[in-house]
């Protein structure tokens, strides 16, 4: 009768532990990048220069309605055939960033369009420059307003690092791998994997409701959705 | 380096793993729309226990990568002692992840029926299973339709993950040519291409549906 044995990953749980390091490195990297890229997109999109904004779409369509596999496999070992090898961390961060820019553009397009038309026009009106008006008036308020789908759509991010694994950024799903192969409990190394992921993704929402507390102080002393 | 270019074979061979990419999808819809709609209800069910199961559930799968979820199935299962195939890990997961993710969505179109709905079924003196049957599911998958849609732009995305565990749909199949060709920048490309020809109808139809549903909601909710 086959018995569970936790214990024979036990000699392993340092390089479990660099792995999870690994994944967080990557996620919080590739969102910061992601969503500043995501963030310009938006405002391109909504600009009155044709050919930025029709880009902008494109690019957006174009990653969201692609695997994710597949785009980190053009990104990898398409620039590789093309001359340029990059270290396998560095691509997973820029392909997840690449990927997590579309979502977050689409998300933050909603944002601005959420964002009244007469709360510009009082923007315009009290004479704030444009600069002003978009990050006064519209950056702040949209992203407090989406920011519930913005973190779902980082955590989904943080998931998606796994995939990682395939083009063996030594995250901790390729490190699983490894340590599954050398001691042969598949099924114990997999749930332990699975159990780093929900503690994970536990850590980051929790992480995100307290930034949410500090960005949003509006929120905090009123209690109320914008 | 070989400099070979597609011949039709090899575009036969990737449409075989489109189509296959396609029958996984459909394969984890079915299955998990079954689940997808047992936890909906349970998610809102007037018993406390099966709530609670119904979202731990959700939690679990949610909170852990699709491709965790293939790995633990393909290659933990075996050690417990069930053999499985490549097509029956990909479909188990993505059955069980499909389930939890629906089961959400639609969770929320339900409970997105008006108010109103509810106290006029009960008012008609309707059992909770004739209210649901005959006032509340008709008008819910009336909500649920575009996000439905819209996640099947999902699903298709992710059956790609079962090639990590050496099914053979569409990326699987763009891996092995690659192989045979070492063009990996032009076939990942046309792989994305054809994934792309199977998503972005898909995202259409769900963007299109979405302002039509938004329009009889907002006469709905009115009348």
């Amino acid at each position: 009768m086959f018995q569970l044995d936790y214990s024979a990953l036990l000699p392993y749980w340092q390089q479990l532990w660099d792995g999870a390091l690994m994944t967080i490195q990557l996620a919080a990297l590739s969102i910061v990048t992601g969503f500043v890229f995501g963030t310009l997109c938006a405002i391109a999109r909504r600009s009155n220069v044709r050919w930025l904004s029709r880009l902008c779409a494109i690019y957006v369509e174009s990653i969201r309605n692609t695997p994710f596999l597949i785009q980190i496999f053009v990104v990898y070992f398409g620039l590789a055939s093309l001359g340029l090898s990059l270290s396998a961390f560095t691509v997973a961060a820029a392909a997840l960033a690449i990927n997590v820019g579309a979502y977050s553009a689409e998300i933050m397009r909603a944002g601005f369009g959420s964002i009244p038309q007469g709360q510009i026009e009082a923007g315009e009106s009290l004479s704030l420059s444009k600069v002003q008006i978009y990050w006064h008036v519209m950056l702040l308020p949209a992203i407090e307003r989406v920011y519930p789908a913005l973190t779902s759509q980082f955590v989904l991010l943080m998931l998606g690092s796994s995939v990682a694994s395939q083009i063996s950024a030594e995250e901790v799903t390729a490190v699983t791998n490894y340590v599954q192969s050398a001691t042969f409990r598949a099924f114990e190394s997999y749930t332990v994997l699975a159990a780093i992921y929900l503690a994970l993704s536990f850590l980051m929402r929790l992480t995100f409701w307290l930034l949410g507390l500090v960005i949003f102080p509006r929120r905090r002393r009123l209690r109320t959705p914008i | 380096m070989t400099n070979m270019i597609l011949s039709s074979a090899h575009v036969q061979f990737l449409l075989w793993g489109a189509t296959w990419t396609l029958a996984l999808s459909a394969i984890a819809m079915a299955g998990g729309g079954l689940i997808g709609f047992v936890v909906a209800l349970s998610r809102i069910s007037p018993l406390r226990i099966v709530r609670v199961l119904a979202l731990l559930y959700v939690q679990l799968i949610q909170g852990t990568p699709l491709l965790v979820l293939i790995f633990l199935i393909f290659f933990g299962l075996p050690g417990l002692g069930w053999d499985v195939s490549a097509l029956g890990a990909a479909s188990a997961a993505l059955i069980v992840w499909v389930g939890a993710y629906l089961g959400e969505i639609w969770r929320g179109c339900i409970q997105a029926v008006p108010r109103a709905q509810w106290e006029a079924a009960e008012c008609l003196a309707l059992t909770r299973a004739q209210r649901m049957r005959y006032a509340i599911l008709p008008q819910a998958v009336k909500i649920a339709t575009p996000p439905t849609v819209g996640f099947l732009v999902q699903l298709v995305k992710n059956t790609s993950l079962a090639s990590v565990v050496g099914f053979v749909e569409l990326a699987r199949a763009g891996q092995i040519l690659n192989n045979t060709l070492f063009q990996p920048f032009l076939i990942y490309l046309i792989i994305a291409g054809l994934y792309f020809l199977m998503c972005y109808p898909l995202s259409v139809l769900s963007r299109r549906l979405e302002t039509r549903v938004g329009y009889s909601r907002r006469k709905m909710m009115t009348a």
